[in-house]
């Protein structure tokens, strides 16, 4: 009976984004294999893993950057495809890639706005607008950035960083990619990060959060999935683990469950 | 506007110093200032270095030749001889921008060209047994060859964006494909006469050029539109509340672009028709001839109104719309244009549909500044063409380059070649002189860019 109340009331308990049985493979190598995450409006879900536990790989699935061989996205509860970048910023899936993805050559609007340019009543590019608007967004986020006439290629990280950002944001996302958004940055800059990812789940966003930094993923996550060798090993409620459980999913792909004192006593060397 | 100058703000390195880095740091300290005031009056430094080294050429022949190279007559030759280059280049920069390349734009060239002769001397007068002389003529056979050009253009951008054959293979395989098959059209006959109203297109005199009024009109349009963008663009950055350039800054440039607009107008009414086709056209034109001879001004030449035509149009579609910013976004990073969305193959296609049109438009120009449909046209312009964008700050790493400065680099070779030719340098020394002014743009851009890091 509370099935089908459920079913019918399909209220928070419906994830925002549900992935099931993801399978990506680049020739013999199945670098996700039968991977299922989910995420919750309003929650940030920690990605974690080590290099080449098939994190980004899982995640470019959802960003429409290398569709996945088989498995199933769900949007609300409704199956959808992502066969490329564009139809996830359809349907509200944003995405920071780890390499920033900026076009070097071009300043910040151009690429706030790359692929979704403000347009005159002739089609022709509004850059003004575009620069009015760049503005507004970055500096909600960086209060310093000036250089708004030149090729993103002479900013420093952080600015480069506010610019991915920006166009992250600007565009009224409900899902949120960022994959290791504070691995270029300063500690000023990384503060200010947390803080934007803070107030964006308060914003009722659905964030995916990747990350080799622990400490990042367990002060901004209530929830944290673990890859391995392109396999989940699990997912906990942040609340219910201690960094050194989630280290040991990390590193020897065991739950909190089934691991023993003398085994997290060892990670520590 | 897209900024693709690749200017760095930076200061001049500490350090000691060797006899060498003195030198550079003086010519470095020179660039910064330089830069320094490009900024304010938010110019193009490079383009305005270009505009600077063609003058001093000018001037540098013009003493050399005795004045003989400053006259009217030169610069309109000078500037008709520079367009289908000049032309092709445009499109160029947008191919190299996006990180490829085009091998086959002279064999396009040729090959649109001698089917605009074949449409002309050959298929409508006899095949359609409608004769010469037929007012539609002209447009018939530009638009055979462009719609050719179209084609060519994207059957090569479609193997290289959909296919993925590199672009170097395709074209290298165009520039033999296409001149092979001129050949094998007529025989490789020369295909003649051209339609009189076509052969306008050549700039050949008396026939080739607009006349003094149109001229001052042009000039006129010319003025007003610098004007009309200058201040609409400021006043839309003044409505937003941005930054604009002080006003003298703004004056500047509005009074030296109209000043060089109607310079440049009143040099091509300076040249007056030669006498024996003045004697020509009073006859043709029922005037009596003046004892001391007509003085008819020519005006601006056909072909240059239309590379006139092809740049605003070319920088436009570069600057002001999407398609442009792709290119330029695709040259700087192909996987983040991939990741924002854009469609990289169709917009890698459409710049080859477009150099391909470009080609023949060129391809007519040289086939009726000939007066005549020739298996040769354009052999070799794939290397002039290339090396006009490059000249004009076009960089092979992708993402960099201008139309004006790509336009300015055909002129620029061309005024070189002319200068030399009035000087008496023969023509494997031409070859020479303008290898090296290649090579010696390409290292002052690097050395410059190097000191502004």
């Amino acid at each position: 009976m509370s099935m089908a109340t459920t079913d019918q009331l399909p209220t928070k308990t419906t994830p925002l984004v549900e992935m099931r049985r993801m399978s990506v493979a680049f020739g013999g190598v199945h670098a996700v294999q039968n991977v299922t995450v989910d995420l919750q409006a309003g929650e940030v879900v920690g990605l974690v893993g080590g290099n080449g536990a098939g994190k980004t790989t899982l995640i470019r699935a959802l960003s429409g950057a290398h569709p996945a061989d088989s498995g199933e996205i769900l949007i609300d509860g409704q199956p959808v495809t992502i066969p490329d970048p564009r139809a996830a910023k359809a349907l509200g899936i944003e995405t920071i890639y780890q390499t920033l993805a900026l076009a070097e050559n071009v300043d910040a609007s151009a690429n706030l706005f790359l692929g979704r340019e403000l347009k005159t009543r002739i089609g022709s590019l509004d850059d003004a607008a575009m620069e009015s608007a760049t503005r507004k967004v970055i500096g909600r986020l960086n209060p310093n950035f000036k250089n708004f006439k030149t090729p993103v290629v002479s900013l420093s990280g952080g600015q480069r960083q506010s610019v991915a950002i920006g166009r992250a944001i600007h565009f009224n996302a409900r899902i949120l990619i960022m994959d290791e958004p504070t691995a270029a940055l300063g500690p000023a800059e990384t503060a200010q990060v947390r803080d934007l990812i803070i107030q964006l789940k308060s914003e009722g966003i659905g964030i995916f959060l990747i990350s080799h930094d622990i400490h990042d993923v367990f002060n901004l996550a209530d929830r944290i999935s673990v890859m391995l060798h392109g396999k989940l090993v699990g997912t906990v409620n942040k609340a219910d683990v201690t960094t050194d459980e989630v280290l040991g999913m990390i590193i020897m792909g065991k739950l909190p469950s089934e691991v023993s004192q003398r085994e997290l006593a060892q990670l520590h060397g | 506007m897209t900024q693709v100058t690749g200017e760095v703000q930076a200061g001049i390195p500490d350090g000691p110093k060797g006899a060498f880095e003195r030198f550079g740091g003086g010519i470095g300290s020179g660039f910064h200032a330089a830069q320094a005031g490009a900024r304010t009056m938010e110019v193009d430094l490079r383009l305005a270095g270009m505009i600077v080294t063609l003058i001093c050429i000018w001037l540098g022949f013009g003493f050399a030749s005795n004045g003989l190279y400053l006259t009217p007559r030169n610069f309109y030759d000078v500037s008709v001889q520079s367009v289908p280059v000049a032309i092709m280049a445009t499109g160029m920069v947008l191919v190299i921008v996006s990180r490829n390349i085009d091998l086959s734009v002279g064999s396009i060239m040729g090959f649109s060209g001698y089917m605009m002769a074949m449409t002309q001397a050959i298929w409508i007068p006899t095949n359609l047994g409608a004769g010469y002389g037929q007012w539609y003529i002209w447009i018939v056979a530009l638009a055979v060859g462009i719609a050719l050009g179209a084609l060519i253009g994207a059957i090569h951008g479609g193997l290289i964006a959909y296919v993925g054959i590199p672009s170097f293979v395709v074209t290298l395989g165009g520039l033999l494909i296409w001149r092979g098959l001129i050949f094998k059209l007529q025989q490789g006959q020369t295909i003649a006469p051209m339609d009189d109203t076509f052969s306008v297109l050549g700039g050949g005199l008396p026939q080739g050029s607009i006349g003094q009024w149109p001229t001052w009109i042009v000039g006129a349009l010319l003025c007003v539109g610098i004007v009309y963008l200058l201040v609409t663009s400021r006043r839309k950055r003044r409505e937003y509340g941005f930054p604009v350039r002080p006003q003298w800054a703004q004056a500047t440039l509005m009074i030296g672009g109209c000043a060089t607009v109607l310079a440049a107008m009143w040099v091509y009414n300076n040249y007056a028709l030669p006498p024996l086709l003045a004697t020509k056209y009073a006859a043709a034109h029922g005037i009596t001839e003046p004892a001391g001879g007509l003085i008819i001004p020519v005006g601006l030449a056909w072909p240059v109104l239309v590379l006139g035509g092809v740049t605003l149009v070319m920088m436009f579609l570069a600057t002001r719309r999407t398609f442009g910013r792709y290119v330029f976004a695709i040259g700087g990073n192909p996987e983040a244009a991939e990741l924002a969305g854009i469609n990289t193959r169709r917009t890698i296609m459409m710049t080859f549909v477009l150099i391909g049109i470009l080609c023949a438009i060129a391809g007519g120009i040289q086939t009726a500044r000939l007066d005549a449909g020739v298996t040769s046209t354009g052999t070799n312009y794939e290397l002039l063409v290339i090396a006009a964008a490059v000249i004009g700050g076009t960089s092979f790493a992708g993402g960099k380059g201008t139309i004006p400065g790509a336009v300015l680099g055909a002129v620029v070779m061309q005024s070189l070649k002319s200068g030399m030719v009035t000087i008496n340098i023969d023509s494997p020394m031409q070859d020479v002189a303008i290898g090296s002014v290649l090579i010696l743009a390409v290292g002052i851009d690097a050395f410059l860019s190097r000191r502004a890091k």
